[in-house]
Formats: structure tokens, C-alpha cells, sequence
């Protein structure tokens, strides 16, 4: 189950997001580590110190590219730049497969820096797939979707979170980045069982899978990636595991990072 | 309601500055109520009316590039004040959102619209935009793209006037205020992120003023380079700084400096002996790379004719 066309046939397991703080211990400790998520944009740079470490960093291990601002749902084509660039950076890296959300985020070229959520209708459902492809055609490397965190939900939509995710991903045939902590987050924000979610998705196409930590504050819960993983998130990792098979899987921290050792036993 | 009706709508909402207390505007910029605003397209749940979850994505957004601008530029925050860089920031970035994939490119406007706003860095005008220039020469520098440095042995050597070609992440700038010291001096008296008491927090603010207060004017021209990926920044004479600046500008060896020495008059012999001792130093530093293909046979082009 877990080497699948989305994950580019590959049977990783537990991965670590690269992160600054960590450069040096991992640059001089060589921990052992099955592979490194890095934030596409992060790289996609001309020149400088983390390019440099970049490539130390793929001499030794296997890195697999995430990225923050695709925007597939977004209404303007996409960015070529971007892509030229995010095409430059995965000859680099060889990584297996590509990520990012299935959010939206600019307008007319105008960023917002936020995973912002999408109305479930079957228009944005086709627009949206139809730019996956269009993006995986031009990058040539399995792309995989990652359902985010949401703290609004539309008068228009026409179906739940996964029933779109599932309409996106068959019509696009991409992967699907599955982040547990996501559908977590969002089931407390929405009121609904996030069982019903990772019971739901359709698992031959989970190319990797996402847990993290959040914070909750009176009325809804945010996803900030600077907490442990809660239990009731651990048993979504378990029931998604029963479902999906191992899988490559990620403990995302981007936020109050703790020592690389502190991170490795939390891991 | 289509796809990108919503989306307009959203992110207008969410990129309308907050209030002084950081919540949601009650009131779009045409007027019209944020709550009726947000009903249209949100729906409210037991917990959260439609208003207080467009209002989440709204504080995101705004804490977000705020927190990337406070970033990149201590040195004018240091400058102007916390209160004054706030509200800086805020008007430039409704006047200049993010056009970029990425936040790194969040404060390159920051210039040019400071030009046509000096009412934000009064009274300290031009030590501000000096601040702001280095800042982004940083950033420039820090990521630019780096080329094979040139070796005594490469191809430009068997040329009578060469071209010689800049690093690309070699940023060149005058300056009126010595703001390189300044900026160092701003880092040294910022806490690392640990915690310091209201007290060293004090002191190290009153220190920044006093060091700010004390600036004079001083014509400062400066490279920002790299070595070993960190970026530094190093003072040149004058000459020296015309000089670069022609190469960059693709002109020859002697054209250069022949610019560099305009209305000098120094003798050859010191002239030539400056040239060679800017050679020896920068080429250690390997400020100069090999010529692109396309350059190459430029020169050799050139070269033939003469």
C-alpha cells in the first residue's frame, strides 16, 4: 500500500521537517534519519547559505519537497516563475514527490501568505483539479494534495471537506497528503466525527501523511505546529495507518522548535 | 456566489487593516457592515458567528506579514520607533501587497514607497532610507546567486582591456549615514529571542536610541559580500566604489577607471598601484567571477578588432 504512483513508488517511513535551528546539529551529528521534508520556497532562491546546506544536506539523505504556495485553488493560472523555479529546485533535490495544500490564496496576483479554505462546490472542484494538472504536467513528478486546517465554511458548498477532497483528487488524479491533525482541527472547528473523514478518504491514493501539534483557545482550535501531538490525533494516525497501510509519514514543528534530540524522542 | 466572487470578497476582508485592538474593521472601506459582509458568504456555527471566523483569517493575515516586515527591518523599526514602524508598515502594505509566491520579497517596495511617503521616516528622513536600502541589500546579498570565481589563469588574463564580471549577490551601495555600524550596534542590543526582563528591555531601547540620536552625516560607500555564506559588509573608498560600480555596468578595465579617477589628478604610477592593491584584495574575497559564454565572445570579438 504505502509505494503508490502519488509517492512516486517509494516506501519511506518516518520523516523530519528540515528546519534552521537543526542545520548545524544535523550537519555535524549525521543523525540517522529517513528522510527530510523541506518547504519548497525555502530553496527557491538563487544563491546562499541555504542552498549550501541544502546540498550537504542531499549528499546524505533523501528529501522530499513541500510547498506553501501553489494556490491551487486560487483563480489565476499559475504562477510561471514559480513553476520555473519549483521545476529548477526538484532537479536538485530528486525528490520523489511534490506536495502542497488544497487551499487557495491570491487573487489577480496578489498574495495572501495563507492556506485559505475552499467553498466545496463542484466548480471549484473542477477549477482546481484542472490547475493540479496543468502543474504536474509541467513539473513531470507525482503531485499530492494536503487537506488544511479551516476555520470558516461557506453558504455554497455543496458537499463536506472529504467528499470535495475525493472529487479533486480523482478528477486531477493526484496523491493526497493526508495531515491528521488538519482534519482534527477542522472536525472541532466544524463540529463533525473526524473519523468520518479518515474513514472516507479514498487511501490508494495517500501518498504521505502530516501530524502535528495546535493550540486551543475558547472557541476553536489553530493549527500552530508548536505543540506535542495530542492523543485523539494519534488515533487518527492509527485508523489512517489501518486504512492506508505504512506510510511516509511527517511530525511537522514549525513554531517553539525544540532541540533536534528533544524532536527525534518525540518523534 | 462563484468561486471568484468568494475569493475577491475574502480576501479583501482579510488584507483590511484591524483595528487599534487587533480585531476585524466593523466597517469595509466602502462602508458597508463587516458582519453583513461576512454573512453573505460565511456561515456562522454555535460558537463563532460568521464575522469572528472572517475576523481569524483577517488577524492571520495581518499578524503574518507584520511579524516577516518586523523581520527584516530592526534597523529602521530601531529608527523610527516600535509605534511609528507599526503603523509604517500597515500603510505600505496596503498600498503594496504581497506580489510575490514569496515573503522574502515582502519589503522590496519598501524603498521606493518610502520616497513617495516621507511623512512616515520624518524628521530623520535620509538616515531611514539609508537603513532601509542596507536592509534590503542584506537580504539581496544573503540569497543572491553566487558565479565560479575567476582565477588568475582564466581567459580574461590574455586580454589587453577586459571586462570583468561582479559576483551577482555583490550589492553596492552609498550611503550618507554610517547606518552599517549603526545596524551592527541595533543587533548587538537585541535579545536573541531568550528572555530578558522589562528592565534590560528598557535599557537596551534607551540604548538604541542614544545610538540613533548620536548619527551624523557621513558619506559611506559599502559593499555587501559574503563569505562562506554569511553576509558581511565592507567600506571602500570612493574611487574604489565608482570603479565597481562601472564593471557592474559592463564597462571595460580602462573605462572604468578612467570613471573611478574623473577629475583626479593622481599620478599613473599611484593610480595603477591603487587599481592592483582593489585587485588583490577583492579577488580574495572572489568578488569577481568567470566570464559568461556569452561575454567571452564578446571580448574575444572585441579583442580580434583591436
Amino acid at each position: 500500500m504505502p509505494a503508490n504512483p502519488f509517492n512516486g513508488f517509494t516506501d519511506f517511513g518516518v520523516g523530519i521537517g528540515l528546519r534552521v535551528p537543526h542545520y548545524q546539529h544535523i550537519l555535524s551529528e549525521k543523525p540517522v534519519v529517513s528522510w527530510f521534508e523541506i518547504i519548497s520556497e525555502n530553496y527557491m532562491i538563487d544563491g546562499g547559505r541555504p542552498l549550501h546546506v541544502l546540498d550537504q544536506i542531499l549528499e546524505r539523505y533523501q528529501v522530499v519537497q513541500h510547498g506553501v504556495s501553489m494556490y491551487f485553488g486560487s483563480p489565476e493560472p499559475s504562477n510561471r516563475e514559480h513553476l520555473k523555479r519549483l521545476k529548477a529546485l526538484i532537479k536538485r533535490t530528486k525528490t520523489p514527490w511534490l506536495t502542497d495544500h488544497l487551499c487557495w490564496g491570491s487573487v489577480d496576483g496578489t498574495y495572501s501568505h495563507d492556506l485559505l479554505p475552499m467553498p466545496y462546490t463542484f466548480e471549484a472542484a473542477r477549477h482546481t483539479a484542472q490547475k493540479i494538472r496543468e502543474v504536474r504536467d509541467f513539473l513531470e513528478i507525482p503531485v499530492a494534495v494536503e487537506n488544511v486546517s479551516s476555520y470558516a465554511e461557506f453558504h455554497v458548498s455543496e458537499m463536506t471537506e472529504w467528499q470535495f477532497l475525493t472529487e479533486v483528487v480523482e478528477l486531477a488524479d493526484c496523491g493526497i497528503l493526508l495531515d491528521v491533525n488538519n482534519i482534527y482541527v477542522s472536525s472541532r472547528n466544524h463540529s463533525f466525527d473526524p473519523l468520518d473523514y479518515v474513514n472516507s478518504v479514498p487511501t490508494e491514493r495517500v501518498a504521505q501523511i502530516h501530524i502535528a501539534g495546535h493550540s486551543k483557545f475558547e472557541k476553536y482550535i489553530l493549527d500552530t505546529h508548536d505543540h506535542p501531538v495530542i492523543d485523539p490525533v494519534w488515533k487518527l494516525y492509527q485508523r489512517a495507518i489501518e486504512r492506508a497501510g505504512r506510510t511516509a509519514t511527517l511530525l511537522e514543528w514549525d513554531d517553539n522548535i525544540p532541540s533536534f534530540e528533544e524532536f527525534i524522542t518525540r518523534r | 456566489m462563484n468561486l471568484l466572487e468568494i475569493q475577491q470578497r475574502m480576501l479583501t476582508a482579510v488584507m483590511q487593516p484591524l483595528t487599534a485592538h487587533e480585531r476585524m474593521q466593523p466597517r469595509s472601506r466602502d462602508g458597508k457592515s463587516m458582519h453583513e459582509v461576512a454573512a453573505e458568504f460565511i456561515k456562522p456555527n454555535d460558537r463563532l458567528s460568521s464575522f469572528e471566523r472572517l475576523e481569524i483569517y483577517n488577524r492571520q493575515y495581518w499578524f503574518r506579514v507584520l511579524a516577516s516586515l518586523d523581520e527584516d527591518f530592526p534597523g529602521l523599526r530601531a529608527i523610527i520607533g516600535q509605534g511609528r514602524f507599526e503603523a509604517l508598515c500597515k500603510a505600505y502594505l496596503v498600498d503594496c501587497p504581497s506580489q510575490s509566491f514569496s515573503l522574502r520579497n515582502l519589503g522590496s517596495g519598501l524603498e521606493t514607497w518610502l520616497r513617495s511617503h516621507p511623512e512616515h521616516i520624518q524628521p530623520r528622513a535620509t538616515l531611514a532610507l539609508d537603513m532601509v536600502r542596507l536592509e534590503w541589500a542584506e537580504i539581496e546579498a544573503f540569497d543572491g546567486a553566487s558565479e565560479p570565481v575567476l582565477l588568475p589563469g582564466d581567459a580574461l588574463a590574455s586580454d589587453p582591456d577586459p571586462h570583468f564580471r561582479l559576483q551577482p549577490y555583490l550589492q553596492l551601495i552609498s550611503l550618507r549615514y554610517p547606518v552599517d555600524d549603526l545596524l551592527v550596534a541595533i543587533r548587538k542590543d537585541t535579545p536573541d529571542g531568550g528572555m530578558a526582563s522589562n528592565a534590560v528591555s528598557e535599557h537596551r531601547k534607551q540604548t538604541r536610541v542614544r545610538k540613533v540620536a548620536r548619527q551624523k552625516p557621513q558619506a559611506v560607500f559599502l559593499v555587501v559580500h559574503r563569505v562562506d555564506h554569511s553576509v558581511y559588509f565592507k567600506r571602500i573608498e570612493q574611487e574604489a566604489f565608482k570603479f565597481l560600480h562601472a564593471l557592474r555596468e559592463g564597462q571595460s578595465l580602462s573605462s572604468a577607471v578612467v570613471l573611478a579617477f574623473q577629475g583626479r589628478d593622481i599620478p599613473e604610477t599611484v593610480l595603477l598601484s591603487r587599481v592592483q592593491n582593489w585587485f588583490e584584495s577583492w579577488s580574495s574575497l572572489g568578488w569577481f567571477c568567470q566570464p559568461s559564454t556569452a561575454n567571452q565572445e564578446f571580448i574575444s570579438s572585441s579583442g580580434n578588432q583591436s
